[in-house]
């Protein structure tokens, strides 16, 4: 009895040391990814961040044409330091549409005067439903639409150089 | 830096991580039910209780209503909205849990990935029979 | 030159740990012979002398931080040449180098005084717990001087140091990590005790008094320590929480469930000689689970609140050193584990027989809490990721606290090694009638949940229980350590009252308020009559003035703030707390909303700071049982000397 208690102990160091050497390998990630990748676009309809743009739905995405689709806000520092590459990106030849989070116009038509528009339309998401119905847990985040309006791709954090054409290569898988 | 302090030294950077966050929230307009608790006093209490019990995304480890996280307030903001609504907050916490998989919700199901921590104090409750039996049984 | 004189000296008692490790070895092997006897007379003054040189290299690091060195690294990276002094020489601890060069002077320091005092243990044992506290010694050193040298220099001298955060200047913060540093390393203490008494086979009575108020004191120290963390989380964060089962909170709360259990062991084995494999394994375990804290808090592995300034490097050290300690000592039991045999026996209806179920069930809560923060990290090794928090433990934790709170309730009234329940029914039925009423009365407050129900009954048959083992006895006479026990039982169920009244009766308010506008939290009228800014030396503020009345009473004054530092840019919020002996109110100030009115958050939270003052009774207590423990040896020392001298003299 008590030499199977030692036993069972020293497995369970063994377990744990091999464990955390493990884990202690693997890179360490804070994103928490969402689960709707794979999935169509949930319902939705959103206002258009400014007055002459029209009401965003999920069915706009649905037209064959891949997209990107970002969250993003007007407070949100990181969404400053992506603005050229987005840009960049739009310039490649992405249809970008944005979905700014907790935002008024005013702020959002300040934001793109100041760092640019590469949106082909913009909507407005006061209360975060799109974001999370589509399992988005911060800004900014960018997901791939394929043309049958399914989440294929989901890039967390700021886009930086390097994300530019791992992203072009997902809209091209998407069928760009 | 913070960090460096002994082990319930973290807890005290627990709090100045959760501190450092929210430098944005002040500047951030955030969603009506954030910060406003519902009329009907049994549902703000269930939505209280659900909101406890969810994970907040961005922060480190907290809960959506111990946080001043944006995106907190915008989950709190939904989970107020549905239980006005007269959801039940088990559906409320499957819908997240769909979107943001089981690391959104602080109560795990039991599940293919979930089962053994409830199998696990079913086998240390068998363990303490067995030895409080073998201790004190039967054999003297 | 100071800092590599403490570097020197830091490599000496390296050294000298070596040397009483070796010495200690040969001493053990060659038994009494000549040159035995020699090394043995060895190991007690290197072990003094070890003391005193980490001691002085700790010294060293303190005078460097009290003049700011800007050349020392650690400093330069740590400190600030405007700090207060205080601050300044609390800076020596509060960062990974300097607190693990506190942990080993803390540990040689411990090692000296054994060798200094402790005349208990056969001299065998003795040396061979000496040895093993050098080696565990040993891998600290390492640690230090290969992988984390707190005296390194820096090739040009810093223009100013870092470490001006405001936020980590306050008083607790200065004193908390030293005091469950002296948990730990009173647990590796004990470690050191079981393992010496491992190798001279040597499992009894007079290893357990040695080691017992090492287990005492690093218990109290573990007490006080998670006490006063989990108040600081309370007032500080701003959100009324006082535990939330984050992954640090248990690190810090799974020693002292091992010690607690130890600590019982111990003492079952000091009066009866009894439990003795299991008290082997438990001062295993209870040094494996303050490795283990350590572990989870440096390297980084847990999501948790600490993820910035980690290093890997080092939690591969704290790793290494976890599996060669605990590892090493499960060998050695497994070798010697038909050597340590069961003890005395006793019935099932006997004290030590509660204490056996209590010991059972605290290992088993200490199982649950292992489990359900180990978890996620096993699941994120496979890849994907679980979070595992208060709906989780609460429940599964209370199917075990239950049955040894009621276990706690009764166990003290039997006798030791064989008693008869009929014995103790009058009293048993009267603690339980004590809960009739006190689960009557809650629910007539108002009903939120079974577990706080539970909880304020049990609370209140313990603390009537707690009382219990005093009844019929002269209370001059009953000795300090019962009053010990009496004392940390009713502690106990005065936090659990405190815990269960939080979660019952709070009452939380979210108000958007404009100056003069009045609100009602439970019984409070609260009215915003200014908000105003404040500027401090290195900060500007939004403060509410708030008058607080408390029914038809005066009101009071209380002004929470919202502060934003600017260098560097944080902002904390600066709760106000106003006490009553029923409760506190809390009270934050937040942000400005969209239509210019003020957030105002608001608590009620009836009788939470029992919490506190439970622990704070729990660890004196303990400081009782010390005291009586220590004059209790002292005396019987005395006697045996007077003996000795009559003998002599006739």
């Amino acid at each position: 009895m008590k030499r199977l208690v030692i036993i069972i102990a020293l497995l369970g160091l063994a377990g744990f040391v091999a464990l955390a050497a493990v884990k202690m390998q693997q890179p360490r990630d804070d994103f928490v990814r969402s689960a709707m990748i794979g999935q169509p676009l949930p319902a939705f309809a959103l206002p258009a961040a400014s007055s002459e743009g029209e009401e965003l739905t999920q069915a706009d995405f649905r037209d064959g044409t891949p997209r990107l689709l970002n969250v993003w806000a007007s407070w949100c520092v990181p969404c400053i330091a992506e603005a050229p590459q987005l840009s960049e990106l739009q310039r490649q030849g992405a249809d970008i549409v944005g979905v700014a989070i907790n935002d008024t116009p005013e702020n959002i038509a300040k934001f793109l005067a100041d760092y640019g528009d590469p949106y082909s339309a913009v909507a407005s998401d006061r209360m975060s439903q799109l974001q999370l119905k589509i399992g988005s847990s911060g800004v900014p985040e960018t997901f791939v639409i394929d043309g049958d309006g399914v989440i294929r791709y989901q890039h967390l954090g700021d886009i930086m150089e390097r994300d530019v054409p791992v992203l072009m290569a997902e809209l091209r898988k998407a069928g760009l | 830096m913070i960090a460096r302090f002994s082990v319930v030294g973290a807890l005290l950077s627990l709090m100045v991580a959760s501190l450092t966050l929210p430098i944005a929230a002040a500047a951030t307009p955030h969603p009506p039910l954030a910060y406003r608790q519902l009329d009907n006093p049994s549902r703000e209490a269930a939505a209280q209780e659900l909101m406890e019990t969810l994970r907040c995304l961005t922060c480190q480890s907290q809960s959506i209503a111990d946080s001043d996280a944006p995106m907190a307030a915008s989950m709190r903001h939904e989970v107020r909205t549905r239980i006005a609504a007269g959801e039940d907050p088990e559906a409320i916490r499957n819908w997240l849990i769909q979107r943001y998989g089981d690391y959104v919700s602080y109560s795990p199901q039991v599940g293919a990935a979930t089962w053994p921590l409830y199998a696990g104090p079913i086998v240390l409750l068998l363990i303490a029979g067995l030895l409080i039996r073998h201790r004190l049984g039967g054999k003297r | 030159m100071i800092a590599e004189l403490g570097l020197a000296a830091l490599w000496l008692a390296a050294a000298l740990a070596l040397l009483q490790l070796a010495t200690g070895v040969l001493a053990l092997r060659s038994g009494t012979s000549d040159t035995g006897a020699i090394l043995s007379a060895l190991v007690r003054p290197v072990a003094i002398l070890q003391g005193l040189l980490v001691s002085f290299a700790f010294l060293m690091l303190m005078w460097l931080f009290a003049r700011t060195d800007l050349s020392v690294a650690l400093v330069a990276a740590n400190s600030h040449s405007d700090k207060p002094m205080i601050f300044k020489l609390a800076g020596t601890w509060g960062n990974h180098e300097g607190s693990m060069l506190l942990w080993i002077t803390v540990m040689a320091l411990a090692g000296g005084l054994i060798g200094l005092a402790e005349r208990r243990l056969p001299e065998p044992t003795l040396l061979a717990t000496l040895s093993a506290q050098a080696f565990v010694g040993l891998g600290f050193y390492a640690f230090l001087l290969f992988s984390s040298n707190p005296f390194a220099r820096l090739a040009q001298p810093a223009a100013e140091g870092m470490g001006l955060n405001p936020l980590l200047q306050d008083i607790g913060l200065a004193l908390h990590p030293p005091t469950l540093y002296f948990g730990y390393v009173g647990l590796s203490v004990a470690f050191s005790f079981a393992v010496g008494a491992l190798v001279t086979r040597q499992v009894g009575p007079d290893f357990a008094r040695a080691m017992r108020p090492w287990v005492l004191g690093a218990w109290i120290f573990l007490t006080l320590g998670i006490t006063a963390g989990s108040y600081w989380a309370y007032y500080e964060l701003g959100w009324g929480g006082w535990w939330f089962w984050d992954p640090v909170e248990n690190a810090s709360l799974m020693p002292w469930l091992a010690a607690t259990a130890l600590l019982h062991s111990v003492s079952v084995l000091a009066s009866r000689d009894a439990l003795r494999a299991w008290t082997i394994m438990l001062s295993v375990v209870a040094f494996s689970m303050s490795m283990l804290g350590t572990f989870l808090v440096r390297s980084g592995i847990l999501t948790s609140v600490h993820a910035f300034a980690v290093d890997p490097e080092r939690g591969t050290f704290i790793l290494a050193l976890l599996a060669l300690y605990v590892g090493g000592a499960l060998l050695l039991f497994a070798l010697r584990v038909q050597t340590v045999t069961e003890g005395e026996r006793f019935a099932v209806t006997s004290r030590e027989g509660a204490l056996v179920v209590n010991n059972v069930l605290l290992s088993a809560i200490l199982g649950i809490v292992l489990l359900g923060t180990l978890y996620p990290i096993l699941t994120e090794a496979l890849g994907f990721r679980v979070s595992v928090g208060p709906p989780y433990f609460n429940p599964v934790g209370a199917i075990f606290v239950m049955p040894m709170l009621a276990v706690m309730a009764v166990g003290p009234l039997l006798r030791w090694r064989r008693d008869r329940l009929e014995r103790i029914q009058k009293p048993a039925v009267f603690l339980i009638v004590m809960v009739i009423p006190a689960i009557i009365l809650s629910l007539m407050v108002g009903y939120s949940g079974i577990l706080p129900l539970l909880g304020v009954g049990l609370a209140a048959g313990l603390a009537v229980g707690s009382f219990l083992p005093l009844r019929g006895r002269n209370l001059l006479r009953v000795p300090l350590n019962v009053w010990g026990m009496v004392i940390s039982h009713f502690g106990i169920a005065v936090a659990l009252f405190g815990m269960s009244s939080e979660a019952a009766w709070s009452v939380e308010k979210l108000a958007a308020l404009n100056a003069g506008d009045q609100t009602q939290v439970g019984p409070w009228t609260v009215d915003l009559t200014d908000v105003r800014p404040r500027a401090g030396p290195n900060w500007t503020a939004i403060e509410g003035t708030m008058l607080a009345r408390y029914g038809e009473q005066d009101p009071i004054k209380v002004a929470p703030q919202s502060r934003t530092f600017w260098s560097p840019v944080q902002q904390t919020t600066e709760s106000a707390l106003l006490t009553r002996w029923n409760g506190q109110l809390y009270a934050v100030m937040g942000s400005q909303g969209d239509d210019d009115r003020w957030q105002v958050r608001l608590w009620w939270k009836p009788f939470v700071t029992f919490i506190w003052y439970g622990g704070i009774l729990i660890g004196l207590g303990g400081l009782l049982a010390l005291i009586g423990r220590l004059q209790g040896d002292w005396k019987r020392r005395h006697t045996e000397r007077r003996i000795a001298e009559r003998a002599a003299a006739a």
